[in-house]
């Protein structure tokens, strides 16, 4: 495996993550970690819209008229959206039922779109197909370190499996209801941002404005928002 | 000029500039048949496959709402449980008049042979039009029916909600009620999915004693010591319509026009006796 391809690959699980550091996808990333479950399929469809989509795009970059090229990568990722949700209709009817829209909603996700953008259109189809493959990964990882943590504490169970037992059926577990809620999604991905950052220092962006501080040159004339 | 045609020839379309209006049109003229071959081809392969997810669906959701469950048998094999039969509408008696394993009301109600058009007024749950015949499954406890399982439908707020109601063999005591099939809003009209909320209809009543249905969803809560409780369902926060549509189609399902001669005839015994008659011989004398 050449270096690039190794680059596209393994670059966004954590290092480039499209989550984390490019801020795409956040939206599904909400609605589906309730449950690991269902987390997990998700993952899987949308790193595989993504590397097919990327790949198939990869392929026609040469003939693809600039002026509906948008239009034309939208084509072609939603016609793999609604393949993918026949197969889970076809294969995990329970889970695509839970799914339900937001299988769809996956041509709307930004990361389908902004690799196809970003790199499908100028990169040989076999590192596009790669290119996918690795950011499906990194929105996975992302995913599941929220719907583990979602599960865990909103429902005591993980992957259905009980392992803290909740008060309601006679243990000692208070289920955390704000878990099961999208707030706490964001909440955790928030956590996990600042933890990627705290071992990659350079993600961490620049401050868009600084505040103006009179005193400058005095004693607690210190940098920061604080005052 | 003829060098340049027969250049253009041999490097073929695919050689014009991408800005050019005829490789753009065409462009995008094969990518859409490209596409469309994959999307009607994919739906076409796997439809068998989803029918039949969607009708062993059906079957388990009518199990569960019959509340029979068992984690060691196949959903085919609990059904045996379930007799299904075929009730005229109209007078609310069992009838043979078609093979009850197969019909279904719901694709009845658009098969000119069986659909009963409604008037504005009759519609309340906005189905437009219903089937001649419907579909009622029995759970039997030995000889006697121990529930009674009638499919129930009507608008919400986006879509057509599918379900189920199970009543007591009294006729009007809800004993549970399921939905399997809607496009309510997640997290707040689908909560008619929700377990804890579908629970809270245990016990409740269709009908006064007149025989008119009355349960509705209410707003606010409900103190259940208060007189006429039994006639009253939690509604679903943030969900007035489609909790709305969820009393009407309980006002029309139960009400003269569906169900209700038949709920009827239950309610004054009269269909009790058919049913005995009906199942002496699979009757194995271990329950009574």
């Amino acid at each position: 495996m050449s270096s690039e391809a190794k680059k596209a690959l393994f670059e966004p699980l954590v290092a480039n993550n499209p989550i984390a550091l490019q801020i795409l996808g956040i939206c599904s990333a909400l609605a589906v970690t309730t449950q690991l479950s269902v987390a997990l399929i998700m993952c899987l469809a949308l790193t595989s819209v993504t590397a097919f989509s990327n790949l198939s795009i990869s392929l026609v970059r040469n003939h693809v008229p600039s002026s509906i090229r948008i239009i034309v990568q939208m084509t072609i990722i939603a016609s793999l959206v609604i393949v993918v949700d026949q197969i889970l209709k076809a294969y995990a009817y329970e889970v695509s039922k839970q799914l339900a829209v937001f299988v769809g909603l996956i041509i709307t996700n930004c990361i389908v779109m902004g690799r196809a953008e970003a790199y499908a259109m100028k990169n040989g189809p076999w590192n596009s197909f790669l290119d996918g493959i690795g950011n499906g990964l990194g929105y996975s990882v992302i995913l599941i370190v929220v719907g583990t943590v979602r599960e865990l504490f909103g429902s005591g169970s993980l992957l259905g499996y009980q392992i803290l037992t909740p008060v309601s059926e006679g243990g000692w577990y208070v289920p955390n209801g704000l878990m099961l809620l999208a707030p706490s999604a964001f909440i955790i991905i928030g956590l996990t941002i600042w933890a990627i950052r705290s071992f990659y220092p350079e993600q961490v962006e620049k401050p868009d404005f600084e505040m103006q501080n009179a005193h400058n040159t005095s004693a607690h004339g210190s940098t920061g928002g604080a005052h | 000029m003829k060098t340049n045609f027969s250049f253009r020839r041999q490097r073929g379309f695919f050689s014009l500039p991408n800005d050019n209006i005829v490789k753009t049109i065409g462009v995008a003229t094969l990518l859409c048949l490209l596409c469309s071959v994959i999307v009607s081809g994919a739906a076409t392969l796997l439809k068998p496959k989803q029918v039949a997810n969607k009708l062993l669906d059906k079957k388990s959701n009518i199990l569960s709402v019959a509340g029979i469950s068992d984690d060691t048998k196949s959903i085919d094999e609990l059904f045996t449980q379930i007799e299904a039969r075929i009730v005229d509408m109209k007078t609310g008696e069992f009838t043979d008049a078609v093979d009850a394993t197969n019909f279904d009301q719901r694709k009845a109600a658009n098969d000119a042979q069986y659909r009963v058009p409604l008037s504005k007024q009759q519609d309340l749950a906005s189905v437009g039009a219903i089937s001649k015949y419907g579909n009622v499954y029995l759970v039997r406890d030995g000889a006697d029916v121990s529930k009674i399982i009638l499919p129930i439908s009507g608008y919400g707020l986006w879509s057509t909600m599918y379900g189920f109601l199970a009543l007591e063999n009294d006729g009007r005591t809800v004993s549970s009620i399921t939905f399997y099939e809607h496009g309510e809003t997640p997290g707040l009209g689908a909560e008619i999915e929700n377990k804890k909320w579908q629970a809270s209809w245990n016990g409740k009543q269709i009908t006064d004693d007149s025989g008119v249905p009355v349960l509705r969803l209410v707003k606010g809560g409900i103190d259940l010591s208060a007189a006429g409780s039994e006639y009253k369902v939690d509604g679903l926060a943030g969900a007035t319509l489609t909790s709305n549509g969820v009393s009407n189609l309980i006002q029309f399902w139960m009400g003269d026009d569906a169900f209700g001669p038949y709920l009827e005839r239950v309610r004054s015994g009269k269909t009790q006796a058919n049913i005995q008659v009906k199942t002496s011989t699979s009757n194995n004398g271990e329950k009574s």
